[in-house]
């Protein structure tokens, strides 16, 4: 016992003591070990952020520097604050808390002490900054707008967060990210990749050269500038018409699926979140949320389609045998849903599938719709086909196309009026409401815009899509250049486009002609109501509008959707009728069109439901 | 006496004589790393450290010479002088000690400090084996077991004044001398119950500690042959004596120690249960542990490579070519090397277990035991501190650490030993 007692102990402590280091060395291990070791300092080189070009050509992004006071706290002399200060355009408390700031979050590292400064001031502080020992400025890159257009779909950068940090390794505490738009769905190749330096440190956290001789080091690879299939004279156009209107403009390539503008109503300008005014700024469109400048209604706003949505029935009912395009159905200024009249403004007669469409005659599409459906022992049945159908033409889904936010709107199936009504409790008169875009059908404006491109196709659509180029070469993203087919054959869109041409020629829209160019389009005024203290009242139609043109070979289908504005020949006929003329003619010859569209403004209407007291709507106001 | 200086080589335990020579290796190698910097990488550099290293070193080597040399018997006759002149020296650090880190512990001879603790370890193995081959001693009397420990505590006791509680620490390993030579085991059995039940008072609380106690007495009752009587009063005394002193640990570490002892406490057994809070007494207090621990870490399986330790070129933990040079082994060549020098250490331990227990006089082999006692505790409060597993003791790892007195005692001890251990056929006559 006592001979073996010193060495039974000596071996415990080896075994214990190998115990304890594989523990260390073996299981806390952690291989991310150049990013965690205090020793090692990364030091990052960014490199400048891509420019983002429009379909011509145009510079839309670019970067500007911006310059950064910096301050080390242990490093600072006592100075002329007051003189400092004025050269800072600061006010004394600020920097005395700023300067607290700094110090609090470490004497040793460097803290911003004055963001973003303008190029003019750091002018004026350049010369002098020497002679303020501690402070230096630091240059950083901004994004550049150069238009005051698009903030909804180019997006903007911000400082990443946590979360990104936690998700993405590769951004660092401090860096800037696309957050939304096209600079959040092409951060990877705007963004490029910043090249790194790692610094040997010692315990007061002095350089003491390059790590392994920089051997890991990485050079910075530039950003990729893109070409974007906005074309910024019609974004621009558009954002203007919109001034004063809440709604979304869409205005598609048929040909290729190409978003030649994507237009929000009421905007911002997108350098307003660039720079020092950024988080006020950001907040004061964020919290303004009546107007709500942020919610893109482009992509987002989901609401029924109204007229514009008869053309995807009458195709429904052509390829189903339902109709034919001499089918009759009479309007007695509107139709019969069992005992109940739903009204129609079509002026009342006999409408065959042209009139029936370019007067926009309710009861012709009632009849219609209720025609696909007695074609099958049970409407649900008939629900299959009818959903097949409409969802062939991208309605009710995401589309697919490449912006980071969106809504899939709402095509009706059966288990959702089996779940309203009870299984099989239902039929095409329940649902009548649908025929006229009515009812539990929603779209968002790109999704209408994509229809009548499809319309426009006769029959298949390219997925709507922003970009254009990467760097010098055309994408050829399969999902942006292959066709989609509808399910609808070709031969049934030529009445439906037929009465869509004739809406500008005798039907709805016959004002809105624009001389020399051939278009094809469908009013929308859409029923729509809100609830004001938990009363449902009804508000001002929304004015609808799609069109495509020219007739023949289009080259721009687009869809107007504005809020409360009424008629679908009003306002939105109006604004599409400019932009189609300002795309395919580069100019407007109706002046006073244009003027009164540019003049006119719904924000009496907006007001409303605001206003606490009764109001009337559908006003007659021009 | 006929030993020539041939047959001492050929007796020499070659053996234990290449693992000192590996560990010192492995230790230059490391105090290379650890004070290197890029714009002084000569090795012959006798102004930077590894360069004096490299020279203690080579006084170790002529130390080794004159040992071997000198007659075996020279040891046990003059060991009384040395512990005389060791306690002297020691004494005289009160007057003439000079003051480096705060602690009085050397003299300045000016090409040299001289660290007298070092050779009061040599002299006090020396004299211990002495007294208790003394062929008057007999260790079962309790007068001859209070002068032995005695030997250990005059120059413990002489040392933690200066302040050096760890080298002071050293001299209590020598009872395992004692004990091998017949102290009775119950001391240490009670001394190790002392220091478990501290620990688990602390980490348990006194309550489930009476009660586990409590459940083992019973479970021990119920077991027991039918025929094994238990005195039942003595054990309940010994069981009552437990809980009370279990109640007064509870007592001093609340209100005797104070919060830098017990936040070193809290951090050895984890008893912060807040880990935000632990974090913060391991970056307070254990900031050297905190330091070589995640410096060992870092180094993984494989090691960062010789003069890669990214923390050890920052000299991120502190005295890292000292006390913590075990730290450089673990960044710069990993578990391979860390567990290698473990391994190094406790052959060469066993080795000299074994060669002690071979010796026929009883001298040689109670000075074994303190060779090995000594070296033991160096080994394992540093290693153990390095790594984590016990608090901080600032000592040095033998044969490793920088620092010429070590390095040079270090080695007489053992070579003391070994010429010893050369000459064992020779006692014979």
């Amino acid at each position: 016992m006592r001979k073996i007692l010193l060495s039974s102990i000596i071996l415990l402590v080896g075994i214990t003591f190998i115990g304890r280091l594989s523990y260390l060395q073996i299981f806390s291990f952690s291989p991310n070990q150049i990013l965690e070791d205090p020793a090692i300092k990364a030091v990052y080189d960014y490199p400048e952020r891509g420019y983002i070009y429009d379909r011509n050509g145009k510079l839309l992004v670019a970067n500007q520097p911006a310059y950064d006071v910096m301050v080390i706290p242990r490093e600072v002399k006592p100075l002329d604050t007051l003189e400092f200060c004025k050269l800072l355009g600061i006010d004394k408390e600020r920097f005395v808390s700023q300067l607290k700031k700094a110090r609090v979050y470490s004497p040793r590292l460097p803290s911003v002490l004055v963001p973003q400064l303008s190029k003019e001031d750091y002018g004026r502080l350049q010369e002098k900054m020497r002679r303020f020992e501690g402070f230096y400025i630091q240059k950083r890159s901004l994004r550049y707008y150069d238009t005051n257009s698009g903030a909804n779909v180019l997006g903007y950068i911000s400082e990443v967060n946590e979360w990104d940090l936690e998700r993405n390794p590769s951004y660092a505490a401090g860096e800037l990210k696309g957050t939304t738009g096209i600079e959040k769905e092409y951060e990877t190749i705007l963004r490029g990749r910043k090249g790194v330096k790692y610094i040997q440190k010692d315990r007061f956290n002095r350089d003491i050269g390059p790590y392994k001789s920089g051997t890991l080091d990485t050079l910075p690879e530039q950003g990729k500038q893109i070409t974007v299939t906005i074309d910024k004279i019609l974004q621009e156009y558009g954002e203007k018409l919109m001034i004063g209107k809440h709604g979304g403009i869409v205005a598609l390539e048929p040909a290729s699926g190409e978003i030649l503008a994507l237009i929000s109503g009421p905007t911002y300008d997108p350098a307003l979140l660039v720079g020092r005014e950024r988080s006020k700024n950001y907040s004061k469109l964020h919290y303004d949320t009546i107007s709500k400048p942020t919610f893109d209604r482009s992509i987002l706003a989901s609401q029924s389609p109204g007229s514009p949505f008869k053309t995807i029935n009458a195709l429904v009912a052509l390829q189903e045998g339902a109709i034919t395009p001499e089918t009759t159905f009479h309007c007695y200024n509107g139709f019969y849903v069992g005992k109940r009249k739903r009204g129609c403004h079509c002026g009342g007669g006999t409408r065959n599938l042209n009139s029936g469409i370019y007067l926009s005659c309710n009861a012709y599409f009632a009849g219609a719709f209720r025609k696909i459906y007695d074609q099958f022992p049970t409407s649900a049945e008939g629900m299959d086909v009818w959903e097949k159908h409409v969802k062939s033409f991208g309605l009710g889904t995401f589309l697919g196309y490449d912006l980071p936010t969106g809504r899939p709107g709402r095509i009706p199936n059966k288990e959702y009026y089996n779940r309203i009504y009870g299984d099989n409790r239902w039929s095409s008169s329940t649902i009548i409401s649908n025929s006229i875009g009515q009812g539990e059908v929603e779209v968002t404006p790109i999704q209408l815009a994509n229809m009548t491109a499809a319309i426009a196709n006769r029959g298949h659509y390219f997925t709507p899509h922003v970009l254009k180029k990467i760097g010098a070469d055309d994408i050829s993203i399969p999902e942006f250049t292959e066709a989609k087919h509808t399910t609808i054959d070709r031969k049934y869109f030529e009445p439906v486009v037929q009465g869509m041409a004739e809406v500008y020629k005798k039907g709805t829209a016959a004002r809105l002609q624009i001389e020399g160019i051939e278009i094809a389009g469908k009013t929308g005024t859409v029923e729509n109501f809100t609830r004001i203290n938990g009363v449902r009242t009804q508000l001002t139609d929304n004015s609808v509008f799609v069109a495509f043109a020219p007739v023949d070979n289009p080259k721009i289908a687009i869809a107007v959707y504005i809020e409360n504005g009424y008629f679908g020949s009003r306002y939105a006929g109006h604004i599409a009728s400019l932009m189609i003329e300002k795309y395919l003619k580069g100019e407007i010859t109706r002046v006073d069109l244009e003027k009164r569209m540019l003049e006119k403004t719904l924000e009496d209407e907006y007001a409303k439901p605001y206003s606490g007291q009764p109001f009337k709507i559908n006003e007659r106001v021009w | 006496m006929s030993v020539s200086g041939k047959s001492v080589l050929k007796r020499l335990d070659w053996f234990s004589v290449l693992i000192y020579i590996s560990l010192v290796f492995i230790g230059w190698i490391n105090i290379y790393s650890s004070t290197f910097t890029d714009d002084n990488p000569s090795i012959f550099n006798f102004a930077s450290l590894h360069g004096k290293q490299l020279f203690f070193i080579g006084t170790s080597a002529v130390a080794i010479v004159i040992i071997l040399a000198l007659e075996a018997n020279f040891y046990e006759r003059f060991s009384s002088l040395f512990y005389i002149i060791s306690t002297a020296l020691l004494l005289g650090l009160f007057v003439f000690g000079k003051t480096i880190a705060g602690a009085t512990s050397w003299y300045d001879l000016g090409f040299f400090n001289l660290q007298p603790s070092e050779f009061a370890k040599v002299a006090t193995a020396l004299a211990l084996a002495k007294y208790l081959s003394d062929i008057q001693t007999d260790i079962k009397r309790q007068k001859d077991q209070i002068i032995a420990i005695l030997i250990l505590l005059i120059p413990a006791f002489l040392i933690i004044p200066q302040p050096d509680p760890g080298s002071a620490l050293v001299f209590f390993a020598l009872i395992f001398v004692i004990f091998r030579e017949g102290l009775p085991l119950y001391y240490l059995g009670i001394g190790f119950m002392v220091i478990l039940i501290f620990i688990l008072t602390l980490m348990f609380g006194t309550i489930w500690v009476s009660i586990i106690l409590g459940l083992l007495l019973a479970l021990f009752l119920l077991l027991k042959k039918p025929s094994f009587k238990v005195p039942i009063i003595p054990v309940g005394l010994i069981y009552v004596a437990i809980v009370l002193f279990s109640l007064s640990v509870n007592f001093v570490f609340n209100s005797v120690f104070e919060q830098r002892h017990r936040d070193r406490f809290s951090l050895w057994l984890r008893l912060e249960k807040d880990p935000k809070k632990l974090e913060e007494i391991r970056r307070d207090i254990g900031y050297n542990t905190y330091q070589s621990e995640k410096a060992i870490e870092s180094g993984g399986k494989y090691g960062k490579g010789f003069l890669e330790g990214t923390r050890t070129k920052g000299d991120f933990v502190p005295e890292q070519h000292t006390d913590y040079i075990f730290s450089t082994v673990g960044e710069e060549w990993g578990f391979v090397g860390t567990a290698s020098v473990v391994i190094l250490f406790t052959t060469l331990l066993l080795r000299l277990v074994y060669l002690a227990e071979r010796q026929k006089n009883d001298f040689s082999r109670m000075y074994g035991y303190g060779v090995i006692s000594i070296l033991f505790v160096h080994y394992f409060i540093n290693i153990g501190m390095v790594i984590g597993v016990l608090p901080t003791i600032g000592i040095p790892l033998p044969f490793f650490s920088y620092g010429g007195s070590g390095l040079l005692f270090f080695t007489a001890l053992l070579f003391i030993f070994l010429k010893l251990d050369a000459n064992r056929l020779n006692e014979l006559t």
